[in-house]
């Protein structure tokens, strides 16, 4: 009996072994979900981020460099135990309340094994912690690359960085991005982010039970180094965009300054202004709500968002047009007793020689001129209707680039106004109207927007004598041959090279003996053209456009301040200033205008009723 | 002349591939804790209990060979008197008074009263005369197991208590009835399904399937009052177990019985071990991770890895390969000590043998199905692989000395008394 049983023991024996290994086959070798949920928690992804470009100038002085910030992360799941929260709060100088709400923060984002416990950790505060890091078991740095600035200037064109948004993330087609990444939000780091960002690295490891590296998977098999992103320069000269904006402080508007021969920007602003820095990663918190709640709209980039109507400075291009459309010819007289009457409406002109050329016109600035030339081209028996030659009208605009983006690289570019024929139409219905109804056009008022980057490429297309290159702020990109294709393209205008010498000559008069021939600049001939903007809210808007020199053109010029009266009084001296600091940048250390410069300057030309909202600190360091 | 050293060469077979395997298997453990070779720490010392335990060997096999049968009962109050020690000068660790300190040295009574228990339990089975049916016998019996388990449940340490049932497969090979088995099994399951069902819904399920049972056997006068007595049985005992269950077992004590039934999740608590355990073996896959290179081993997330989770290490670092060879090893040398034990000529030695035998079993059965998740966590070590000098120890002794007595058989007459 006693074997028996004996045998029964051993079946058992049997029978419990082949059923443990049995269902340690189940575990081990079928169920795989093991095996994942232990490199779930064990294995730990770094990102190790790489250099971003930076960027300088048309002159390779630098503008744009990285500045590491430091999260302080917390590997999941959070342990504590052994940690002395209180010595920890000491560094971190925050209160024992404050690191509950971290925690419990931290807890709930938690994202493939770690999470962000606090973050844009300071240079210093970085070096303090880091000393002590071993104690604080669990906590480890993830360094990222924030941007700092040479210069308190261009913010606007530089743009910022920021975290990709989950839109972002979930519009990405290559999966590069990962949550808290970050990436240019506006501006030039916007642009060209691809060529700047580089290319993030990785590297694996295991993390113990408390989240202490043990060692690299695989011996590292799987890491790989970071690339580090491509410098950029820009085609600013970052002397004169400073210059401007000192001449430009204190005053709403915007100067673009534009290379004609290769469309390249020399120099855009947009004021008020801000200091970039305050709009980096670790500052733009802080001062993000100023700026929005400054009614001077610091943020918003008048020189590309902003459409006025171009005023007088449109004169110009209606002049080229009546020529290439026959409405005019250079040698072309009309009359102007100081007024052009249109049935009962009266345009009003100022004070000039009453029998008055195209090349008056334009010194003199004369409304009447532009009314007959407009007339005689929407009256001219080469249309069927208004409605044609207004469309012929609207298309030598559009050949100018005027009316649609210009496609720039700068961001929030905005199309301007320059409207269909349709719009008239339906607002005096088909076949109602003629040139009466939109005489204003002639002379730049009325339902016509150009943005100041608009007139600084038109006249930059004047100064070219019919052509331009699509402006752009990019010059070089490390290691590429060439900027990007579509800004080495020549864009032709529908106005033949001829017609541009009597313009040019008018816009030379201008400054020799018209509208700003007070403010002329010894040795170099300015084309320019004024203009006063009519404004229904305030005082008129003060336009100015300009090339020089006349015979070899470097700098075209367009430039507004808002409110602030006679494009004669503010824009002009202003470009004629920046056009002179540009030229003679070699030979000048000062400039010929000192008490000119002096008052601009110095002249506070913000209107009365935001002086108390406006927060001076977002401009400051 | 008598040869002192002939030995079952296959038992010390696989004695020494279990201890080697042990000894590699704790300092895969430890070397994440600034160990860096062998003879450090905890692998170390497990090294020097094991050269200890195999000096005691060689000591044991220098004795008469009835050196432990004339002092048998000595040893068992010597190791009782022991558990009575540690209740007085013991220290606390981790809730449990099992530990005596000498000096740096600390002794776990509890280990050796296995040992002990096993010379008494020999002694009282052989002795001539002994019945099953015997009241005095089976009281003594009863009497020297339960002393230990209740001395050590005192200690609070209800896993070695436990360890205690073991005998039970020694009383049975010698004669207990089957019934007593069957009746534990029986026990366990009721006490399952009183613990998934409670106790109300298992009592109207038994009433339910006597009526049934009734209705097609009513014919059968005879089947009545039996199957009346067992339901009855049945009910009275799930209603206690509830009872028990509910008001006498320490919450933590419940949470693992629940867990194991997959009545509750509770991976960060009192699931913890075990969970993380069951992510450790089974991320070992088909050949494992390779020695020193468990992630999980390494990174420490298995609370008492070297102790009674060892065998995490072994699933993550060899694989389902390394587990199943140390399972078979194990059996291996559980059914080859049975064996030795039914080849005794003395009956003192066949019990003595197949005690060894059944507690390594049951150490087995419990440790690996507790890392593996079909078993509730019972903190017992896995013998000769876990951390823990008494325990290596003692197994030592033990296993020696049944290799002795194997040794010696030959001298031996024919047991009368089979």
């Amino acid at each position: 009996m006693r074997n028996f049983r004996l045998y029964y023991i051993y079946a058992a024996i049997i029978f419990v072994g082949l059923i443990y290994i049995y269902r340690l086959f189940q575990v081990q070798v079928i169920d795989d979900k093991y095996a994942l949920i232990a490199e779930k928690i064990s294995l730990r992804k770094q990102t190790v981020y790489p250099q971003r470009g930076l960027i300088f100038d048309r002159n390779d002085k630098l503008l744009v460099y990285n500045d590491p910030v430091y999260d302080l992360m917390v590997s999941v799941p959070i342990k504590l135990k052994g940690i002395d929260t209180l010595a920890f709060c000491k560094l971190l100088a925050i209160d024992n309340e404050k690191f509950d709400e971290l925690l419990s923060r931290a807890k709930r984002r938690s994202y493939r094994g770690k999470s962000v416990f606090k973050k844009n950790i300071s240079n210093v505060t970085y070096a303090r912690i880091q000393e002590r890091l071993y104690e604080f078991k669990g906590f480890f740095f993830e360094i990222r690359q924030d941007r700092n600035y040479k210069f308190n200037s261009s913010a606007h064109l530089l743009g910022y960085l920021g975290e990709v948004t989950k839109k972002d993330l979930s519009l990405q087609k290559e999966g590069y991005y990962e949550q808290g990444d970050f990436t240019g939000k506006k501006g030039v780091e916007r642009f060209y982010e691809k060529q700047l960002r580089g290319l993030k690295g990785e590297r694996y490891f295991y993390v113990d039970r408390t989240g202490v590296n043990k060692g690299s998977y695989k011996d590292g098999k799987l890491d790989y180094d970071p690339v580090d992103g491509k410098n950029i320069s820009l085609s600013i000269d970052i002397d004169l965009q400073q210059y401007g904006e000192k001449l430009l402080d204190n005053k709403m508007g915007s100067v673009v300054a534009i290379e004609p021969k290769t469309g390249e920007i020399l120099s855009l602003i947009s004021s008020p202004f801000y200091n970039p820095a305050n709009f980096n990663i670790q500052n733009r918190g802080k001062y993000y709500t100023r700026a929005i709640n400054d009614p001077t709209k610091p943020i918003f980039n008048r020189a590309v968002s902003a459409p006025y109507p171009p005023g007088s400075t449109f004169k110009p291009i209606m002049a080229l047009i009546g020529l290439e459309d026959k409405a005019i010819s250079s040698s072309t007289h009309f009359n102007c007793n100081g007024q052009y009457r249109l049935g009962k409406r009266v345009i009003k002109c100022h004070f000039h020689p009453s029998y008055t050329s195209l090349k008056q016109s334009i010194a003199s600035s004369c409304n009447t001129y532009y009314c007959h030339t407009f007339k005689n081209m929407m009256g001219s028996s080469k249309y069927k209707n208004s409605e044609e030659a207004y469309k012929s009208w609207r298309s030598y605009l559009t050949s100018f680039g005027l009316g649609s983006k210009l496609g720039t690289d700068i961001s929030g570019e905005f199309k301007g106004w320059l409207k269909e024929s349709s719009y008239y139409d339906k607002m005096h219905g088909k076949d109602q109207w003629n040139y009466s109804r939109i005489i204003s056009l002639s002379f730049g008022q009325g339902e016509l927007g150009l943005t100041p980057i608009q007139i600084a490429n038109a006249v930059s297309i004047i100064a070219n004598r019919g052509y331009y290159f699509t402006p752009h702020v990019i010059k070089k990109i490390e290691g590429m041959k060439s900027i990007p294709q579509q800004y080495l393209v020549k864009n032709y205008t529908a106005i033949s090279q001829s017609n541009f010498n009597p313009v040019i000559q008018g816009m030379q008069e201008v400054t020799i003996s018209g509208t700003a021939s007070h403010i002329a600049i010894d040795n170099i001939n300015i084309a320019g053209k004024t203009g006063t903007v009519q404004n229904p809210h305030g005082k008129n808007h003060s336009a100015y456009m300009a090339f020089a020199p006349v015979e070899d053109p470097k700098i075209a010029i367009a430039v507004v301040v808002e409110e602030s009266g006679y494009g004669a009084s503010w824009a002009a001296p202003i470009a004629h200033l920046m056009i002179e600091k540009y030229l003679m940048s070699d030979t000048l250390k000062e400039s010929s205008r000192p008490n000119l410069e002096k008052r601009m300057m110095e002249s506070d030309l913000i209107p009365y009723k935001y002086k108390s909202k406006i927060d001076k600190s977002l401009y400051g360091k | 002349m008598e040869n002192r050293f002939r030995i079952d060469i296959l038992a010390l077979i696989l004695f020494l591939s279990i201890a080697i395997i042990g000894i590699a298997s704790v300092y895969s453990a430890t070397s994440n804790q600034g160990i860096f070779t062998l003879f450090e720490g905890r692998s170390g010392k497990q090294l020097v209990w094991f050269c200890a335990s195999l000096f005691f060997g060689i000591v044991i096999f220098l004795l008469n060979a009835n050196f432990f049968e004339l002092f048998s009962i000595y040893f068992y109050i010597l190791f009782m008197l022991l558990l009575v020690l540690v209740l007085a000068i013991g220290v606390d660790i981790n809730g449990a008074r099992s530990w005596i300190k000498i000096g740096s040295f600390s002794l776990q009574p509890s280990e050796f009263a296995k040992y002990g228990t096993s010379f008494a339990v020999a002694t009282i089975i052989s002795r001539i005369g002994f019945s099953f049916q015997n009241k005095n016998d089976i009281l003594k019996l009863a009497a020297v197991t339960l002393i230990p388990m209740g001395l050590i449940i005192i200690q609070g340490d209800m896993g070695s208590a436990l360890v205690f049932l073991s005998f039970i497969l020694v009383f049975y090979i010698e004669g207990l009835t089957p019934a007593i088995i069957l009746l534990g099994l029986f026990m366990i399951l009721v006490f399952v399904l009183t613990l998934v069902y409670s106790a109300l819904y298992f009592s109207i399920a038994a009433i339910l399937l006597l009526f049934l049972f009734y209705a097609l056997t009513y014919t059968n006068k005879k089947l009545l009052i039996p199957s009346l007595s067992i339901v009855g049985f049945a009910i009275v005992f799930s209603m206690s177990v509830q009872f028990l269950f509910d008001n006498f077992l320490k919450e933590h004590q419940q949470k693992r019985i629940q867990v194991t039934l997959n009545l509750i999740e509770d991976n960060m608590g009192a699931g913890y071990n075990v969970n993380q355990s069951k992510i450790a073996i089974g991320s070992g896959g088909f050949s494992g991770k390779g020695f020193l290179n468990g992630s999980h081993t390494k990174g420490n997330f298995i609370p008492e890895q070297e102790t009674d989770f060892i065998f995490c290490t072994i699933g993550e670092e060899g694989g389902w390969v390394m587990s199943s060879i140390t399972i078979a090893l194990y059996i291996g040398f559980i059914l080859r000590l049975y064996y030795l034990s039914s080849r005794a000529k003395k009956k003192y030695k066949r019990i003595f043998i197949s005690s060894l035998a059944s507690i390594i079993f049951f150490h087995v059965l419990v440790n690996i199905g507790m890392t593996i998740g079909i078993m509730p966590v019972i903190g017992i070590p896995l013998p000769l692989i876990s951390y823990g000098g008494s325990s290596i120890l003692a197994f030592g002794l033990f296993i020696f000395t049944a290799l002795k007595m194997d040794a010696t058989r030959d001298r031996d007459l024919e047991s009368v008394f089979t």
